[in-house]
């Protein structure tokens, strides 16, 4: 059983090799057919003809395309993504430094939306049609219909401006030095060194963004578990076990919920994509030093490299999230890890 | 009918409805039922007629749209239904009364092995050892009664792994295991093709009479029921039509429905033949008698009034004003 489910795995790791090649050669084709001159876009704005010629022989834009693939993916292998416009260094680096802000975002968010969501699923389910589904129903109805970055302003102006409890922005407060960089995420490192002071900055800096970003997730999540729970309910397993006289509690916790949370699992890859792009819009409401903000001011200046690094990574991001949402989904249901 | 210290279940004047968007279905109208300690009954009908809404009733799991509307379920002296949730699943349910489900592909749990659904059911439903440890001895030895090969491996086993048949096995162990009174067997051969269903049969007749069990055992098949039940209740569109010594049954039956049904049986070399007219709706049943506007012999009663049961013989009731004589 477990040897099965080993070979899964290495199966989906495998699999995930050729995902990612496509999602390089997409990069590569989508920086190749947008209207524009490479080579300009590289040079910036301000730069002269000559210099965009330059630059065209260096970076061999005269090739042709197959060979510019060879030539980019080279580059790659070497962790040469090209120098932002934006930020003067090279995107490699600001993408190193920026990325565990937006991972530490994501998760935060991933982790308030599951431990919100599936109990309100579960508990709207079983209370199917109280005055407690209705509400939580009009409550997911508006997580999925509102703009996270009117949210997002709405809550500043309340918590920060009004009640004046929550900073308004940033990763951490101006008077307090970042922890000690051991993953770069400011809440985990402050707390693997003790860093009471830090830990308790990054956390309050962190309550606005998540709360913001979480808040659609939380709506599919709680929405997924409890039509997962509704579905389970009435299967034949659980008639049976109900009739045998197992008690309620081991019925619901432990026979039904696994069943229902696959359904809730899957979903949970797909939300990591959608949250993702999320930071895009929240970082630029919170001024959060991530990925999200990068991209957003990459995009302003048309930071041809830039946005092909962003696109890159989180590409890489999200396939390798998948990746291990298909392990933990054959975990969860063995009959996964044998079709 | 007479009561007596044997009788371990009995079902009286047994009412239900279910409230649809359609209207009320009135799914079993005023059942008479009883199992004697060590007796195997069967229940045989139509899909339809109410067997398994009827033993639903038993184990009170009956959908949130049903309502029992009436009659009393007694099981060894103890009234089913006014009692609570907490005692049912302490005293009843997987203790006194165990099920073998209809569809052994979807009654066990997809998710967990095999091991852990026996050791919940040996935990929960009395299976603890004088140390209060749980018995997984008891569980290897009751799989190796039910034929399970090698047992301590197949635990480990997830239910997908199983045929049809070793489901079936397993869910036959999991409900004697807990020593029961009664075992309540739904269409539990349906779901098999007929090599195995002979030997589930078989394997489950030679457990009963070695464990002194009695069976309630549902099915729509008489040539089933024939092979494995002692008395037999046949239902139709939710009423008891008649309660009769199986073989009895079978050569003199009283209840004009059970003769045609035990005519509409394919003979070898013989046409199939079909019972006349359709099975009425529940939502809006005959008055009377619910097989008159099928019935050859149904007469003017029929139509206004539910015959009683009537014992035309000792152990034989039919529920019928014109109960057929004698065989022509």
């Amino acid at each position: 059983m477990n040897r099965s489910l080993l070979i899964y795995a290495c199966k989906r790791v495998v699999y995930a090799v050729p995902t990612i090649l496509g999602l390089l050669v997409l990069v590569f084709v989508i920086s190749r057919v947008i209207p524009a001159d490479p080579a300009a876009l590289v040079a910036g704005e301000m730069a002269t003809p000559q210099q965009v010629e330059a630059l065209r022989k260096q970076y061999r834009f005269d090739e042709p395309l197959p060979v510019q693939l060879v030539l980019y993916l080279k580059r790659l292998a070497k962790g040469d993504m090209g120098k932002s416009l934006y930020s003067g260094r090279k995107v490699f680096d600001d993408l190193v430094d920026r990325f565990p802000a937006t991972l530490e975002l994501t998760l935060v968010s991933m982790v308030l939306s599951i431990l919100i969501g599936v109990p309100l699923g579960i508990l709207a389910a079983l209370k199917r049609n109280s005055v407690l589904d209705h509400l939580l129903r009009g409550v997911t109805v508006a997580g999925l219909a509102i703009a996270s970055f009117w949210l997002g302003i709405m809550l500043q102006l309340f918590f920060s401006m009004w009640l004046g409890i929550t900073p308004l922005g940033g990763r951490i407060g101006m008077s307090v030095d970042p922890p000690a960089s051991i993953t770069g995420m400011y809440i985990l490192d402050a707390l693997l060194t003790l860093n009471g002071r830090a830990l308790w900055s990054a956390a309050v800096h962190m309550i606005l963004p998540s709360l913001t970003l979480a808040f659609a997730s939380f709506a599919t999540i709680t929405r997924f578990t409890r039509s997962g729970v509704l579905d389970v309910v009435q299967q034949d397993f659980i008639t049976y076990e109900r009739a045998m006289g197992l008690p309620p509690r081991l019925v619901i916790y432990k026979y039904l919920l696994r069943n229902a949370i696959i359904a809730t699992v899957t979903q949970i890859g797909l939300l990591f994509g959608l949250l993702l792009a999320g930071t895009v819009v929240i970082e630029t409401v919170f001024d959060w030093p991530g990925l999200g903000l990068y991209a957003f001011n990459a995009i302003v200046l048309s930071d041809y490299q830039a946005i092909l690094g962003v696109t890159l990574l989180a590409g890489i991001a999200y396939v390798t999230v998948n990746l291990l949402v298909d392990i933990a989904l054959s975990l969860i249901d063995p009959r996964k890890a044998e079709t | 009918m007479t009561g007596s210290n044997d009788r371990l279940l009995e079902v009286n004047d047994l009412t239900v409805h279910f409230h649809t968007d359609r209207g009320v279905v009135q799914a079993l109208d005023r059942v008479q039922l009883f199992v004697d300690r060590g007796e195997v009954v069967g229940l045989i009908g139509e899909s339809g007629s109410g067997k398994t809404t009827a033993t639903r009733s038993v184990l009170r799991i009956l959908p949130p749209s049903a309502r029992i509307a009436g009659g009393r379920i007694r099981f060894d002296g103890r009234n089913l239904l006014t009692m609570s949730e907490k005692e049912l699943n302490a005293t009843v349910r997987g203790r006194g009364i165990s099920l073998v489900p209809q569809d052994p592909f979807n009654s066990l749990n997809p998710v967990f092995t095999v091991g852990t659904q026996v050791r919940d059911i040996l935990k929960w439903k009395g299976g603890r050892g004088p140390s209060g440890s749980i018995e997984m001895e008891r569980a290897l030895d009751m799989l190796r009664e039910v034929q399970i090969p090698s047992p301590w491996e197949q635990l480990k086993r997830y239910p997908h792994q199983f045929s049809g048949g070793q489901r079936q096995r397993l869910m036959i162990a999991m409900a004697l295991l807990p020593r029961p009174g009664l075992v309540i067997a739904d269409e539990c051969t349906t779901a098999l093709d007929v090599t195995v269903e002979a030997q589930i049969l078989a394997l489950l007749r030679g457990l009963v009479r070695e464990m002194n069990v009695s069976v309630l055992f549902i099915t729509h098949d008489l040539g089933v029921a024939s092979q494995i039940c002692r008395r037999i209740v046949v239902m139709y569109a939710g009423q008891d039509m008649e309660d009769a010594p199986s073989e009895r049954l079978f050569e003199r039956p009283g209840h004009p429905y059970t003769r045609e049904l035990l005519e509409s049986l394919p003979t070898p070399g013989g046409d199939i033949r079909d019972i006349p007219g359709e099975v009425p709706s529940l939502l809006r049943p005959p008055e009377g008698c619910r097989f008159h506007p099928r019935c050859p012999s149904a007469s003017a009663d029929c139509r206004r009034k539910r015959p009683e049961k009537v014992e035309i013989e000792p152990g034989h009731w039919v529920r019928c004003f014109h109960p057929v004589e004698s065989q022509p």
